[in-house]
């Protein structure tokens, strides 16, 4: 049953011990359906379970309902829709602008590459050119968003596999130093509704600059910190290695995206493929995965923040002054020609994308999102078929969703 | 690489928890708490709760430099603002003769404060207040906010968003300068 685990980076030592994976771990899928009376009740010792939707450990309102064969999942049905508020058909009543606080609503950890997303969908749709200054301000605070979403999930990974506390601690003492960038920018620790049509809404406020470049010089300390306090430990290994394989060929058939992908394998982002704002500009690697397990998705997020802090030093470096809003840009009466449109952008969890078909009336005919994290749970009974109960906390922690934008 | 001892990762993890714990009575950087209701950490210029309206000169009825142009109404994507226009027009802190908001509420339990009527107020009259305790018992008439309770005389508004607050006076008076070098022609 051992297997190797030997080219995800930083874990040759664990490796090397040969630490065994959990068992049933890597065994094929059940294909067991449960056994049932005609009158549809459960029969022998199977046991069917509702996860949910007040679980602690499943981020927010989000129900599974196992079968359960002893601790050992038989088949796992996803419940969602308990935070559904009719985010799509709002935006389809408001104007353009009033849209975009809403889409900080969607994943409320990361609401400026929500901002950003949509913003680059309706420029696409109206043709506006954000001036230089607000494509970099985009790729700071986009970064910075990628850094605390990181952050808050490596923290709550952890929590979810019993580390109570401890790291959930040390990652919100950093996210909250870049909440407090956010909130000196923007006005709003969260809810940030920062980026306008053709740029941004205010300019950086004096010392903004000194502050990031501060936060994200401390940042590699952080992350050296995380890494001693758990990338090498033992329960950590034993608990992730070999648990949630998600293989490629079904991530790609699922349409998985984001970090969950390149966990897999997958050299997919959207920042290198579509190269959309200024990425062009920045160098930085892809962080990729060998097995696709929940070690991988916790590494390629460590990994992933490594990188982030090299694009924030080259933006905050680069950064230029001018104006922050394409003078063509209008605030009120805001009206787009007819046409239709889809633009996307990696965020944090994936690729989030934005679809739009125009009227030329002041609101949009057709609003659709495309959110990375609901896309992401597609998977889930697939990678939890034949772990036990206490995996699938993890393995559902490990796939990032905000129900925020699931439900929408 | 040689194998380590097993445990040595959890030994490693648990030296940097020590090296956290023992640190906090000694350097700042690692004792980060804000004992909220004592200490009190500094707002930043740019926060914001919800929306007041700002008048000019003592009377917080003639004053409002809101002239019930609805838009703020319009754009408010929950749609927590109400406004009735008043028939008359009515002399305001300059003397010019301005429709004024016969009613103006605003349901702080609906608003999300998003900050677009902000925006969009071609008058600069309405702005972000940034009191944040705000809660109360009472779920229905203390969070609907009437026009009295919206007015803030102008210091507020300076006291609160200082830079802000001098741009928009700045560009009022070029506004009512220019007005006045080249006075439009009344409408008939």
């Amino acid at each position: 049953m051992t297997q190797a685990y030997v080219e995800t980076p930083r874990s040759e030592g664990a490796s090397a011990q040969g630490i065994p994976a959990p068992e049933g771990a890597g065994a094929p899928n059940y294909t067991v359906t449960p056994k049932r009376a005609p009158d549809g009740t459960l029969q022998g010792d199977l046991l069917e379970v509702s996860m949910g939707p007040q679980h602690p450990s499943t981020h927010g309102v989000f129900r599974m309902d196992v079968v359960l064969d002893g601790e050992r999942v038989m088949k796992l049905k996803p419940v969602f829709g308990y935070l559904h508020r009719n985010h799509e058909k709002i935006g389809e009543n408001t104007t353009y602008l009033g849209s975009m606080p809403y889409t900080d609503r969607l994943d409320y950890f990361c609401s400026l590459t929500n901002n950003w997303a949509y913003a680059l969908t309706v420029e696409k749709l109206a043709g506006l050119q954000p001036p230089e200054r607000a494509e970099y301000i985009r790729v700071i605070t986009a970064e910075l968003t990628r850094l605390q979403n990181h952050v808050s999930l490596v923290g709550f990974l952890l929590q979810d596999m019993g580390a109570m506390g401890t790291p959930l601690m040390y990652a919100f003492r950093e996210r909250e130093r870049i909440l407090d960038l956010f909130e000196s920018l923007t006005g709003a620790r969260m809810m940030c509704n920062y980026m306008r049509f053709g740029g941004c809404r205010c300019d950086l406020p004096p010392g903004w600059l000194e502050q990031a470049q501060q936060a994200v010089n401390e940042f590699p300390r952080f992350l050296d910190e995380f890494e001693a306090l758990l990338s090498g430990n033992e329960i950590l290994l034993a608990r992730t290695q070999g648990v949630g394989v998600l293989p490629r060929e079904l991530a790609v058939n699922a349409s998985i995206t984001g970090p969950m992908l390149r966990a897999s394998g997958v050299n997919y982002d959207i920042r290198k493929v579509d190269q959309y704002g200024i990425y062009d500009r920045f160098k930085f690697r892809v962080p990729l995965g060998d097995h696709g397990d929940v070690y991988d998705r916790y590494m390629i997020r460590i990994l992933e923040m490594r990188e982030s802090v090299g694009i924030l030093q080259a933006a905050l470096r680069d950064i230029p002054a001018g104006p922050i809003v394409d003078p063509k840009a209008k605030l009120r009466g805001f009206r787009p020609k007819p046409g239709e449109v889809y633009g996307r952008i990696e965020s944090p969890k994936g690729e989030l994308g934005f679809y739009i078909i125009s009227n030329g009336s002041p609101n949009p005919y057709r609003y659709r999102v495309r959110p990375p994290s609901f896309i992401n749970l597609t998977i889930l009974e697939d990678i939890c078929l034949g772990h036990h109960v206490a995996d699938v906390v993890i393995i559902l922690g490990s796939v990032d969703i905000v129900m925020g934008e699931v439900d929408r | 690489m040689s194998a380590p001892l097993l445990g040595q990762g959890i030994f490693k993890g648990l030296a940097e928890t020590a090296r956290n714990f023992f640190g906090s009575y000694v350097k700042k950087d690692r004792l980060i708490t804000v004992q909220y209701p004592e200490e009190r950490l500094p707002q930043t210029e740019a926060a914001r709760s919800f929306p007041v309206l700002v008048y000019d000169g003592d009377d917080w009825q003639k004053g409002l430099r809101c002239v019930a142009c609805l838009i703020c109404e319009k754009e408010c994507p929950p749609q927590c603002i109400y406004i009735v226009k008043d028939t008359v027009r009515k002399p305001d802190a300059a003397g010019k003769l301005q429709f004024q908001p016969r009613v103006f509420d605003i349901d702080i339990s609906v608003c999300m404060s998003c900050q677009i009527c902000v925006e969009v107020c071609p008058f600069d009259a309405i702005k972000m207040d940034v009191q944040y305790e705000l809660s109360t018992g009472d779920r229905f008439g203390t969070l609907l906010l009437r026009k009295q309770q919206l007015a803030k005389p102008n210091q507020y508004y300076h006291q609160i968003h200082p830079t802000e607050a001098a741009e928009v006076d700045a560009h009022l008076s070029a506004d009512k300068a220019k007005a006045k070098a080249a006075p439009t022609p009344k409408p008939a």
